[in-house]
């Protein structure tokens, strides 16, 4: 049976029995978890997944369709490390048994490989990336989209591809390493040195929020170094079984950034933040990498936790229109990073500001990088219960600090008819600033 | 090399007649499904189910059981599995029937206070209902926000407001449930007095699942106490805590929790939530008052007195509600956050008179070096009820060894002081060995007497609570590893 040879892998991957015996199975993530409230079904629960992933590793189950089917429809949302009292490290493990599941019975398997050489080729390769989002543009301009969304065209073709188009992100109008100079120095004084990570994302589909990033943080004193030579952090890669070349992009990053002279790596992306900072981590084992990486970790900071430390030195307008604002937190700040007071300590000092909590803001909107394209269907009904939850609230604009939340929550509102705009906070910042 | 491990007992006939019985959508038997449904939140306990059912209705849970009497397989019911003594883990050839697809809130009567509720509705689910509307339902388990209505009767669950409110069963007024001859009893109701007959409703609460299964609820609820003060005491001696807890019962004052915490757990819980907890302290105790206005203060200014003359070196109150929210969840977390320091955490229930209280904490931190285990001692302190837990790994035989010979001497010692093991988390699989030095042999006697007239094959979670010998000389063993066993 070609899965014993997998079970072996699982076990080699993680580092040792310690981090599958964590779990005590007492059962208090189940209440966090998206899935298992979907199904209501032990399989699809943190507990559940975790005592497969033990079973597998050890050699008592076989790797199934139904295994790698749960390892799949798993959000990696990472609720369940939150909620976790033990601190079982739940991401890791998943995200291990997806790696194995890649490799294994699954290999065959056409979607995955076509995953894997778009995540490789397009988003990893900030060229083909251009191209390809060069081309979305063209699409997106030439009102061909239009056109194709208006007739229905695509439908006809299959009505989950029409679906799924709609995702598409708009493309902008220029890209964020040609718009931003590698050295961007503060109007005033040079208080802080920073550098900053411009994410593959970011860079083509939301440079302005790019652009927002630096303004605001030239505006309380940062000289930023944003080198060219930096590449697409690997997470999409690394959530999604193909760690060895999410290692590569990290060790890349790694000598790109420091080269230079900074204090602290500011990332505007959620996602790109969380697996930045967990380069320590993953590279620990690596002889040239392991200290290199605990350096350029420690000194990686969200936007938004770096500004929450230098809110005094924000100045800023007061908000002329009294629109009701809510927060959704994107689960690589709030999950993995452990972020969710310092956005909402920012935002609610803005001037002029009407704020209001989202129910069940810490709740996956089903983005969860590449989900919401792999699972459309699944990612569809955390969205529907995200979007009843912001028009509940009554707010006009929903800010949120990941790129893949932006988008999501976009297509949601065009989707369930709420009319609300999604910004970054970032974004909303800059156009307060004095 | 799976095969052996893949080994079912149940003959295929039956299981297709389950099949058809639920419907293929409510139907599992596959490895992966029968292997989440082996634990519950029990350490070192596991066993395989064959199947695995989510029954639509009463009707379907009735066919179920009379289908286990002709063909004598057994039926585990499940809520959400959090159970801590074993309750809802499977047996040799059972199948599960799990109920948190019944979640409905079925009926919230102002007039009466009173709700009606499906077994799989969650606890902490059902709090916040009843609050958005000035209602309170009192029983709050440190699981609540997973655990089960239906799991909650069945053991009769406890939690930190026990000391004012008492525990579930205070608060079932009514139960539905089908019996294991396929029977639909219904027995209490809205009637705040009801004697006719036997009191059938109490003898089910704690029942663990091996008399029935619970298909409805009717609860008590009352209302919302109007103030609510949270308080918490550190303190540099272990003993001075006990003293205090002793002291504040004796001046006849209820508050409506009063949890005790050592320095282990104190690190543990600190380690999870970062909310400022003092690792220095050898324990804490968070207390709460509540009820109307004046009363609530005074009550809670003789607290502090009292802790005061306990040589509290700090006394700390909660200013917002949300301040107060987070102390107790915290403590709500403590079982598992003291996983972070072993893996493998081997609870005890012990209960002791409030009075011996702290010669049981004395005990409990003699036992720990005694017997060269790791403990870390929690619980519901106003009640007397502590949760020494041993922070062990399984995978090191030794120390599991000594964590059970520290249990019986913490077992001992409480008896002496005249109390009980098993405070709340019920008898199930962990604490059977010793009902009868607690029930006392006429008492597991009759217990078994009535299973064996309610339930007479034997089919409805068997081997919970106390073993029913079989009339002959036993079962012939199915499998190599009961030879093994016996
Ligand atoms: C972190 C943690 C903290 C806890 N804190 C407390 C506490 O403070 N106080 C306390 O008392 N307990 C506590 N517990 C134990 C546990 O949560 C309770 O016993 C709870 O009532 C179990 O509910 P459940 O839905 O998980 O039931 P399960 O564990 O699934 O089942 C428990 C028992 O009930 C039976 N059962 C379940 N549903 C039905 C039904 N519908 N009909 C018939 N029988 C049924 C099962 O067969 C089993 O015997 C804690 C557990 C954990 C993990
Ligand atoms: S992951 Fe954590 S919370 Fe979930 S069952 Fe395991 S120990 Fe408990
Ligand atoms: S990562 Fe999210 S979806 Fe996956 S098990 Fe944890 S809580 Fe559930």
């Amino acid at each position: 049976m070609k899965s014993v040879n997998s079970h072996q892998e699982l076990l080699k991957i993680l580092p040792h029995d310690d981090i599958l015996q964590q779990c005590m199975h007492c059962g208090l993530c189940l209440a966090t978890c998206p899935t298992y409230d979907l199904t209501k079904m032990e399989r699809s629960s943190p507990r559940g997944r975790i005592y497969m992933i033990k079973s597998v590793a050890r050699g008592e189950m076989e790797l199934s369709e139904t295994f790698a089917e749960e390892m799949n429809f798993c959000l990696d949302c990472q609720a369940c490390e939150t909620a976790c009292p033990a601190g079982v490290k739940y991401g890791r493990m998943v995200e291990t048994a997806r790696v194995v599941v890649d490799e294994s019975i699954h290999r065959q398997k056409y979607s995955v490989k076509l995953k894997r050489f778009l995540l490789r080729n397009i988003v990893a390769s900030r060229k083909a990336l251009k191209f390809v989002s060069g081309l979305l543009k063209l699409y997106q301009k030439s009102g061909l989209q239009n056109l194709l969304r208006k007739t229905c065209l695509l439908k006809l073709v299959s009505k989950k591809l029409y679906e799924i188009e709609k995702l598409t992100p708009v493309i902008s109008d220029r890209f964020s390493d040609s718009n931003i100079n590698e050295i961007e120095n503060p109007d005033g004084k040079s208080k802080y040195k920073t550098a900053f990570h411009f994410g593959c994302l970011m860079n083509t589909m939301f440079a302005d929020i790019n652009q927002d990033t630096i303004d605001v943080l030239k505006s309380v004193g940062c000289r930023i170094i944003t080198p060219k030579d930096q590449v697409c952090c690997g997470s999409l890669m690394g959530h999604n079984g193909d760690m060895e070349f999410a290692l590569k992009l990290a060790r890349k990053n790694i000598d790109a950034f420091l080269k230079h002279d900074y204090d602290f790596l500011i990332s505007n992306s959620a996602g790109c933040g969380a697996f930045m900072k967990d380069y320590a981590h993953l590279l620990e084992d690596d002889p040239i990498y392991a200290e290199k990486a605990k350096i350029f970790s420690s000194k990686v900071k969200d936007v938004m936790e770096f500004l929450a430390e230098h809110k005094p030195e924000l100045e800023l307008e007061p908000k002329p229109e009294p629109e009701l604002i809510t927060y959704h937190d994107a689960c690589h700040l709030a999950h993995a990073q452990k972020i969710t007071s310092q956005p909402r300590d920012v935002i609610k000092s803005i001037p002029g500001i009407k704020y209001t909590e989202l129910d069940e803001a810490t709740w996956c909107c089903g983005s969860a990088g590449i989900y919401n394209v792999v699972r459309y269907d699944d990612a569809l009904k955390q969205l529907e219960r995200k979007m009843k939850n912001i028009e509940k609230t009554g707010a006009k604009i929903v800010l949120t600090g990941n790129p893949g939340c932006m988008g999501q929550i976009k297509f949601g509102a065009e989707k369930f008819d709420v009319n609300v705009e999604v910004l970054h906070p970032v974004t909303l910042i800059k156009k307060l600033l004095s | 090399m799976f095969e052996k491990k893949n080994f079912t007992i149940m003959n295929s006939n039956t299981k297709s007649k389950l099949k058809s019985l639920v419907g293929d959508t409510n139907y599992f038997d596959s490895y992966e499904d029968r292997l989440v449904y082996s634990y519950d939140g029990t350490p070192t306990l596991h066993q395989m189910p064959e199947a695995v059912l989510f029954p639509q209705d009463e009707e379907q849970i009735s066919q179920i059981l009379k289908l286990a009497n002709e063909e004598k397989f057994a039926v585990v019911p499940r809520g959400a599995g959090t159970g801590l003594s074993g309750g809802s883990v499977p047996v040799e050839n059972s199948v599960v029937i799990v109920l948190t697809k019944w979640n409905k809130i079925l009926e919230v009567d102002e007039k009466n206070l009173t709700v009606l509720v499906q077994p799989g509705v969650i606890t902490g689910i059902l709090q916040k209902e009843v609050e958005k509307i000035g209602l309170f339902y009192p029983p709050d388990p440190g699981s609540l926000n997973v655990c089960t209505i239906g799991g909650n009767v069945a053991n009769n669950a406890g939690g930190l407001r026990g000391l004012k409110y008492g525990v579930t069963k205070n608060y079932v007024l009514g139960v539905e449930m089908v019996l294991p001859n396929g029977d639909l009893l219904k027995t209490g109701g809205k009637n705040m007095k009801d004697v006719a007959g036997y009191n059938l409703r109490d003898f089910i609460v704690g029942s663990e699942g091996t008399l029935g299964i619970i298909t409805k609820v009717l609860l008590k609820i009352i209302p919302k106490p109007a103030k609510v003060i949270t308080l918490l005491a550190y303190f540099d001696k272990l003993t001075d805590s006990a003293q205090a807890v002793s002291d504040i019962i004796a001046a006849h004052i209820t508050p409506s929790m009063m949890e005790f915490l050592d320095n282990t757990t104190i690190n543990c819980i600190e380690d999870y939530v970062k909310i400022g907890l003092p690792r220095n302290s050898e324990a804490i105790l968070l207390i709460e008052v509540d009820g109307k206005g004046s009363a609530v203060d005074e009550d809670s200014e003789i607290i502090k007195t009292i802790l005061q003359k306990n040589k509290a070196s700090l006394i700390r109150t909660a200013t917002t509600e949300s301040e107060s929210l987070q102390l107790k969840t915290a403590r709500r977390t403590a079982f598992s956050a003291l996983a972070r320091k072993k893996p493998t955490t081997i609870l005890e229930d012990a209960t002791v008179p409030r009075s011996e209280l702290p010669i049981m904490i004395e005990k409990i931190t003699q036992s720990a070096k005694q017997f060269d285990v790791m403990i870390g001692n929690f619980g519901h302190a106003g009640d007397g009820n502590l949760h020494p837990t041993a922070l062990t790994d399984e995978r090191d035989k030794k120390e599991i060894e000594k964590a059970h010979r520290a249990f019986d001497f913490i077992f001992n010692e409480a008896i002496k002081l005249g109390g009980t093991i098993t405070g709340e988390h019920g008898t199930g699989l962990s604490k059977k060995h010793f009902l009868e030095k607690l029930a006392g042999i006429p008492g597991v006697e009759m217990m078994k007497k009535i299973k064996s007239v309610i339930d007479e094959n034997n089919i409805l979670n068997p081997g919970k609570i106390f073993t029913i010998s079989p009339r002959c000389e036993g079962s012939l063993p199915i499998r190599r590893e009961q030879i093994k066993d016996l």
